[in-house]
Parts: C-alpha cells; sequence; structure tokens
C-alpha cells in the first residue's frame, strides 16, 4: 500500500513538474508526456497536445473546483440547509456558449495543422512501405533499392515465452531491427503505405505520424526530420501474432551520408567490390604520394 | 403508503382469480414473466460476466507486469483482450443496465410489469447460450477470437473455429439487446402512471428510452457488418476484400457506426442513474430537469455523426476529417452541459455521503477524466499521435469503469435495500469504494502516460521504457479485482439477511419517485392498481 502511495505521490509531483517544463523530460523510464519529436509536424502536434491538455486542466481546475467546493461547503453532517432552486436559464445559456467560444479556438489551430499534414505536394524522395505479418519491406521508388526489415535477433531470442534472458539487458529491446530505413536529414521524404495481408500502421513518434497500411490501398504520408538520429516505432495496429514484434526503426542520416548509402544499396552484390575498389584507390593515392616524397 | 394501501386492496381483489406468489423452484426462473425476477437474473448474469471478464484482465495485466513474455503465448493474449472487450461490454456492462431497466423502470413509471413479459423472459434466455457459445470457443482448435473485439478483416478471417461461433454468438446478443429495448420503448410509452408526462419522468427512464431507441437502431447495424464477414469468409462474396472490390475500411465505417451508439448505449442509463442519486443525498431537485433531457437526446443523436473518429489514421479526405473532428467536439457541449448540471445540483445543497453518493460522486469526477482526454483524442493531428496507443485504452477505460461500471455500483448500492428489504452493510460499502476508487486511478491513469509516451495497445510486450507505469498499473488492475470480491459478499449477504430497510430506505436524504412509495422489498406485483402522479 505504502509503496502505491509512494508511485502515486511520484506520478503527481512528476506530472507537474513534466507540465510546466513540457518538452523537458528525456526518453526515460517514468516518462509522462508525448516526446517533441524531431520534424516541424511532431513540434506542432506537441504544441497543440499542449495547448489541448492546458485548456483541459483550466475547465477541470474550475469545474472540479467547484464540486469540491460544493462538498466541501454544503454538508448535511455540517447543518447545510439545502435551497429549493432547480433551474437558471442564465446559468445554463452560459455553461452552453462558454464551451462552444473554447472549442472553436482549439479547432482553428487544429484545422491548420491538419491541413498542413495533408500537403504531401513537392516530396523529395517517395518510399514505398508494405506491411506484412511481422515486417516491414521498404522500396525506394525509382532508385531500384529495396528490402525487408524485421525484429532484432537479440530482441527476438529475448522475447520468446519463457526465454530466459533479461530483457534489460538486450539495448532496444523490441525497438531494433535487422535493417533500418535509411533516409536524409532535411528533407521532404513521402511515404506510401500498403500492405500484403493484414491491416497495420507505421508509426514513427518522433515523426508525429501514424498511418494505416491497408491491403489493396495506398496511404500517404509525410515527414522532414531536421535531425539526424535513429528514430524508433511499432506497428500500431493489431495484426496478428507478433504485432508487437514488428518495430519500424529510422536512420536519418546527412544527406551525404544518405548519398552513400545508398549508392552501396544500389550496388547490391557489387556493392563489396565497390569499397574494395575504393580502398585500392585510396592505397594507389598514398603509394603515389609515398614516390613523390 | 397511501399506494401501498391501494396496492393491498387490489391484491385482495386479485387474488380471487389468479395465484400471485412466485412459481416454486426452477420454474420460477426459467418461466419468469415477472419484471423484478427477469431483472436479478440479469443482474446475476452480468455480475458472473464481470469477474469472467475481469479474470481475463487479470491475466492481460499478470502478462504485462513486467517486459519479456512471462506466463502466455501472444495468440492468447490477444484472444484474452478480444474476449475480455467482448465479455465486458456485451455481458457485463448491457446485461446490467437492462437488468436495472427492468427492476426500476416499472417501478419508477408506475406501471404492473414490463409491456411484454414473455418477450421479456426470451430476450434474457439467449444471454446464457450466446455467452456459452462464445466462450466456448476458448477450447476450440486455434483458441478464441483474437482480432480484437472490432473485428477488422482482414485480420479477423484468419480466427479459426472460433470465427463463426463469435458471429453467431454476437448475433444472439443483438438479438437479445433488440428484444430488451423494444420492451423498454413499448413499456414506456405505453404504460406510465395517469399523469406522468413524459417530461415527468425520471431521468433514470429517460435515458433508458433514449438508450433503447440507439439499441435498436444500430445492433442491425452490427449484425449486418459480421454477417458480410460471414459471408466473406464462407461463401466467396468480397465486402471487405480489395481483390474483389471490396474495401476493409468499409468494414470500419459499418462497424463504427454502430460502435460509438454503443459507447452511449453503455453510458447514458449511467447518467441516469447519477441523475436519481445526486438530487437524493443534495437534498435538492435536479438541476434543469428539461436541458438534462435535451442535452441526452443531442448526445444520442450526435453519437450517430461521429463514428470515424475511431478511425483518424486510415486515410480519409480532408474534409472528412474535418467534419469528424469537428462533430465530434461538439459532443463535448451537451455532455458539459450534464456536469454543469449535476454540479449545480449540488450546489447550495445539503450533502451526504452515503455509498450511492459516492460512487455517484466518483463518477463525476472520473467521468469527467475520461470526457478531457476523449476531447483531446478528438483533435485529429494529436490523434495521429495517441490513436492505437494506451492512451486510448486509458481514456475509454475512464469512461466505462469509473463512468459506467461506478455507475451501475452506485444504482445497486442506491436500491438494493429496496429490491431485498434489508440494508447492507454501509461500513464495508464504503471500504468497497475507497478500495474501488483508489485503485482504478493506479490501475488506468498511468496508461496516460504509457501511451503519450508511445506504448501501442494490443501487445503482450513491450520495451523496457514503459516497465515502471505497466508494473504501477499492473497492480491497480490486481487491487481493483480484488477489491470487487467485497462487492459480491455485499450483494450475497443483504440478499440474504440484514437490517430491515425502510420504505424510502434513504430517510435522512430526499429520494425522489414512486419507487420509494411501494415497500421494501416491494410485493412480487406491485402498482396494479395504477398510482396517481401529480
Amino acid at each position: 500500500m505504502s509503496k502505491i502511495l509512494k508511485y502515486a505521490a511520484a506520478g503527481i509531483a512528476a506530472s507537474l513538474a513534466t507540465g510546466l517544463l513540457p518538452g523537458q523530460a528525456a526518453l526515460a523510464a517514468w516518462e509522462l508526456n508525448m516526446p517533441v519529436g524531431v520534424t516541424e509536424l511532431s513540434e506542432q502536434i506537441h504544441r497543440l497536445h499542449m495547448l489541448i491538455f492546458w485548456i483541459c486542466v483550466i475547465i477541470a481546475v474550475a469545474v472540479f473546483g467547484m464540486m469540491i467546493y460544493s462538498i466541501v461547503k454544503f454538508r448535511h453532517s455540517q447543518g447545510a440547509v439545502a435551497a429549493k432552486f432547480d433551474h437558471s436559464t442564465k446559468a445554463e445559456i452560459v455553461w452552453t456558449i462558454i464551451p462552444v467560444a473554447i472549442l472553436v479556438g482549439m479547432a482553428i489551430p487544429a484545422a491548420e495543422t491538419l491541413i498542413r499534414i495533408e500537403d504531401t505536394r513537392n516530396s523529395e524522395l517517395t518510399i514505398k512501405v508494405t506491411g506484412y505479418q511481422w515486417k516491414w519491406q521498404y522500396e525506394y521508388l525509382d532508385q531500384n533499392v529495396s528490402f525487408f526489415s524485421t525484429l532484432a535477433r537479440e530482441s527476438d531470442a529475448a522475447r520468446q515465452l519463457h526465454s530466459g534472458i533479461d530483457p534489460n539487458t538486450v539495448e532496444h529491446y523490441l525497438l531494433d531491427v535487422d535493417k533500418p530505413l535509411v533516409v536524409p536529414v532535411d528533407t521532404k521524404v513521402r511515404v506510401l503505405l500498403t500492405s500484403g495481408d493484414v491491416i497495420h500502421a507505421w508509426w514513427v513518434p518522433s515523426f508525429g505520424m501514424k498511418k494505416d497500411a491497408i491491403p489493396g490501398f495506398v496511404n500517404e504520408l509525410w515527414f522532414r526530420a531536421n535531425q539526424t538520429g535513429i528514430y524508433r516505432g511499432q506497428c500500431a495496429e493489431l495484426c496478428g501474432r507478433d504485432h508487437a514484434f514488428m518495430p519500424v526503426v529510422v536512420d536519418v542520416r546527412s544527406k551525404d551520408d544518405y548519398q552513400a548509402w545508398l549508392k552501396q544499396q544500389q550496388g547490391g552484390d557489387s556493392a563489396s567490390a565497390t569499397a574494395a575498389v575504393e580502398k585500392v584507390n585510396d592505397g594507389a593515392t598514398t603509394a603515389i604520394v609515398a614516390k613523390a616524397e | 403508503m397511501s399506494t401501498a394501501h391501494s396496492h393491498d386492496a387490489a391484491g385482495h381483489h386479485a387474488d380471487e382469480h389468479h395465484d400471485h406468489g412466485p412459481a416454486k423452484g426452477w420454474r420460477r426462473w426459467l418461466f419468469a414473466t415477472n419484471h423484478k425476477d427477469i431483472g436479478t437474473m440479469y443482474l446475476v448474469f452480468s455480475l458472473i460476466m464481470f469477474f469472467i471478464g475481469g479474470s481475463m484482465a487479470m491475466i492481460i495485466r499478470a502478462e504485462l507486469f513486467k517486459p519479456g513474455l512471462q506466463l502466455v503465448d501472444p495468440m492468447f493474449f490477444n484472444s484474452m483482450t478480444t474476449m475480455h472487450a467482448l465479455v465486458m461490454i456485451f455481458g457485463a456492462v448491457m446485461p446490467a443496465f437492462v437488468g436495472l431497466a427492468n427492476w426500476m423502470v416499472p417501478l419508477q413509471i408506475g406501471a404492473p410489469d414490463m409491456a411484454l413479459p414473455r418477450m421479456n423472459n426470451f430476450s434474457f434466455w439467449i444471454m446464457p447460450f450466446a455467452f456459452t457459445l462464445l466462450l466456448s470457443t476458448l477450447f476450440v482448435p486455434g483458441g478464441a477470437p483474437a482480432g480484437g473485439w472490432t473485428m477488422y478483416p482482414p485480420l479477423v478471417l484468419q480466427n479459426g473455429t472460433s470465427f463463426p461461433m463469435m458471429i453467431f454468438a454476437i448475433h444472439m446478443m443483438g438479438a437479445s439487446s433488440i428484444m430488451g429495448a423494444i420492451n423498454v420503448v413499448v413499456t414506456i410509452m405505453n404504460m406510465r402512471a395517469p399523469g406522468m408526462s413524459l417530461l415527468k419522468m425520471p431521468l433514470f427512464v429517460w435515458t433508458w428510452l433514449i438508450t433503447a431507441y440507439l439499441l435498436i437502431a444500430v445492433m442491425p447495424v452490427l449484425a449486418g457488418a459480421v454477417t458480410m464477414l460471414l459471408t466473406d469468409h464462407f461463401f466467396g462474396t468480397t465486402f471487405f476484400e480489395a481483390a474483389g472490390g471490396g474495401d476493409p475500411v468499409m468494414y470500419q465505417h459499418i462497424f463504427w457506426f454502430f460502435g460509438h451508439p454503443e459507447v452511449y448505449i453503455m453510458i447514458l442509463p449511467a447518467f441516469g442513474i447519477v441523475s436519481e442519486i445526486i438530487p437524493t443525498f443534495s437534498r435538492k431537485p435536479l438541476f434543469g430537469y428539461d436541458a438534462m433531457v435535451y442535452a441526452t437526446a443531442s448526445i444520442a443523436f450526435l453519437s450517430f455523426i461521429v463514428w470515424a473518429h475511431h478511425m483518424f489514421t486510415v486515410g480519409m479526405p480532408l474534409a472528412g476529417q474535418m467534419f469528424f473532428m469537428l462533430a465530434t467536439m461538439l459532443i463535448a457541449v451537451p455532455t458539459g452541459v450534464k456536469v454543469f448540471n449535476w454540479t449545480a445540483t449540488m450546489f447550495k445543497g445539503s450533502i451526504s455521503f452515503e455509498p450511492p453518493m459516492l460512487f455517484a460522486l466518483s463518477f463525476l469526477f472520473l467521468f469527467s477524466i475520461g470526457g478531457f482526454s476523449g476531447l483531446m483524442l478528438a483533435i485529429v493531428p494529436a490523434d495521429f499521435q495517441y490513436h492505437d496507443t494506451y492512451f486510448v485504452v486509458a481514456h475509454f477505460h475512464y469512461v466505462l469503469v469509473p463512468g459506467a461500471v461506478f455507475g451501475i455500483m452506485a444504482g445497486v448500492y442506491y436500491w438494493l435495500p429496496k429490491w431485498t428489504g434489508h440494508m447492507y452493510n454501509i461500513k464495508l460499502a464504503k471500504t468497497h469504494f475507497w478500495l474501488s476508487t483508489i485503485f482504478v486511478n493506479v490501475l488506468f491513469f498511468p496508461q496516460h502516460f504509457l501511451g503519450l509516451a508511445g506504448m501501442p495497445r494490443r501487445i503482450p510486450d513491450y520495451s523496457t521504457q514503459f516497465a515502471d507505469w505497466n508494473m504501477v498499473s499492473s497492480i491497480g488492475g490486481f487491487g481493483f479485482g480484488l477489491s470487487q470480491l467485497l462487492f459480491v459478499y455485499l450483494i450475497w449477504s443483504t440478499a440474504r439477511g440484514g437490517v430491515k430497510a425502510t420504505d424510502k430506505v434513504w430517510d435522512t436524504a430526499a429520494p425522489h419517485g414512486l419507487e420509494w412509495t411501494l415497500s421494501s422489498p416491494p410485493p412480487y406485483h406491485s402498482f396494479e392498481v395504477a398510482p396517481e402522479v401529480k
């Protein structure tokens, strides 16, 4: 019991703290709020989320305050005598109109953000993502690059029933794949989503976007990551037995690194050969320089 | 008191032509046509289902206690989430409200019984068969349904033997609900005591009348949707298969056209119960009765035009998303009116805190929290983040557990002495209240954090960053589950005996309505002569 109270107290304290300092919390165990993300859209969504959250908090303080005041003030045990009134047209009109006004205030920024989200024009790179039970396929359209992305081996071994492996010893447990999606930073990437079997949903929280991958249909979403790094998400639509085990991992690289990676991928089997040639060339240059000296 | 006298007189007179006591033994229950007996059966049935569905929740929370798979196979886990929802929605919450309607609607409108007693019997007795069929899927090859209670194709078509069993079970539940709803409508429309105009009906009756219309409107839609699944699976149709010109998303539209009104089917009667209890223990008439009725009707109407907010991520046109966002936000207005009116009822009242009032107050606060998260979910861009995460799980459990379930418990604590003629142990009931309220928050509040941090719903295992709050949530779950044993004990002991309850039951408070003019327990056949309502 005391443990629970401690947790509850920690929870309340922590929610107050994160509430006051939105976006400061790192991806920690006692995470309380939505991460801010690394795209314009996710930042905008986060702002919207905080805005509605605070509006709700203000309404809650007012309404709950009134309830608590009534409960404390008008107690039968304290000899309170009930009044007789049973309606007030004025009050009822007021508390119908005020919420409408608040809702309009919330709807305007929401609509603005939504319009931006739906604007997939002028993308610089298009990737087709296909969901399968239980992995993702990434195809770089017109680039001749395509591969599957499945749960990393260490996670897969640890997640088996009675595996005896402590998940805490596995780095990025259930959020790691054998081969992540690689995209360039500061580039508008359009993602086309579909599925080969049942409905899945592709979601990277740091990009702010989630959309269903539906068999026989193509959905689209876009993102423009403004920071390099590795971003992790999961399938977000129940898709069968291993729904929990098909993570989405996106590796955002600098434009140069991305080009280099893309070249390597396009090389296919000759990729290692290309790398070898580069090495030889490097060696040759060194040799020439040495000779000159 | 005068009604009780007139009943006695009527009773003597009636005795001359037929027997009035309940039948003996099993005949009383199997052939029941008495609204009180059928109401009791519904309530007992729903309590059993509450514990079956609850045990499934315990398995879910046990598996999620810490990261890694410890107890069950992911497929079985998916069966548990699916069955937990189906059992709780169709087996626990809905039949509990039908049971309350059976008991209380005739007593509150001064009618001798439900209008269609044999159909009443039939609609109840379908339920045990429907749930035997549904629960038996746990033992068939391939296991119980595991595609989620929403039964989205194509996933649902991957279920094995359990698939047609689930569909037929749902058809039976639907038939039962429709019959129950027709009975409520016919009773309320035709059997009100002289003088009880529509706008004099108690709010519980009003909310049930509106709920009954919702049921009649949407249960056939669900039946249609699942029948199309059935023909897709067995008869070669392709309603929901793109390869044959169908569309899996169309299923979602049809399902949620049922599903959203269904949400209000599960909450409107609770609104009604709370609207009875708060004035009683505030010793003050309900504030804004007419507005409450109109707000309920507006919520019911709006519930038909917001369904797609359950599926914002399917890729709808911008205009569609805008419409469903705005329509959904609009529901906050009538819902707000209700919350404000309940608060205004307490304002300048004289409040005491008997168990029904405690549950009603808890409902007021915690349902409002569920309302706030609902408002957040309506905002489409934010919903792209919240959708299918534990934030949604937290939201609907706040409106369904401290919302609908606490509403039912409040009603049971309010009317149980009337039904049984015995007062329960108030102290124990208050203990049950405090344990439930504390644990329900420990259970569901952290799920908001989990969802915002990025934990998807319906997963048996999770990344280690979600470990701490999941453990807290599980502890809350076990505490909440165990606390409910007290509820069963209280009901059982009160039914068996205890301090005699007076006719008014809540003598120091101000209960209002015809049910309090009857004896406790009421005679087996009550209001054989209709009371006069001024």
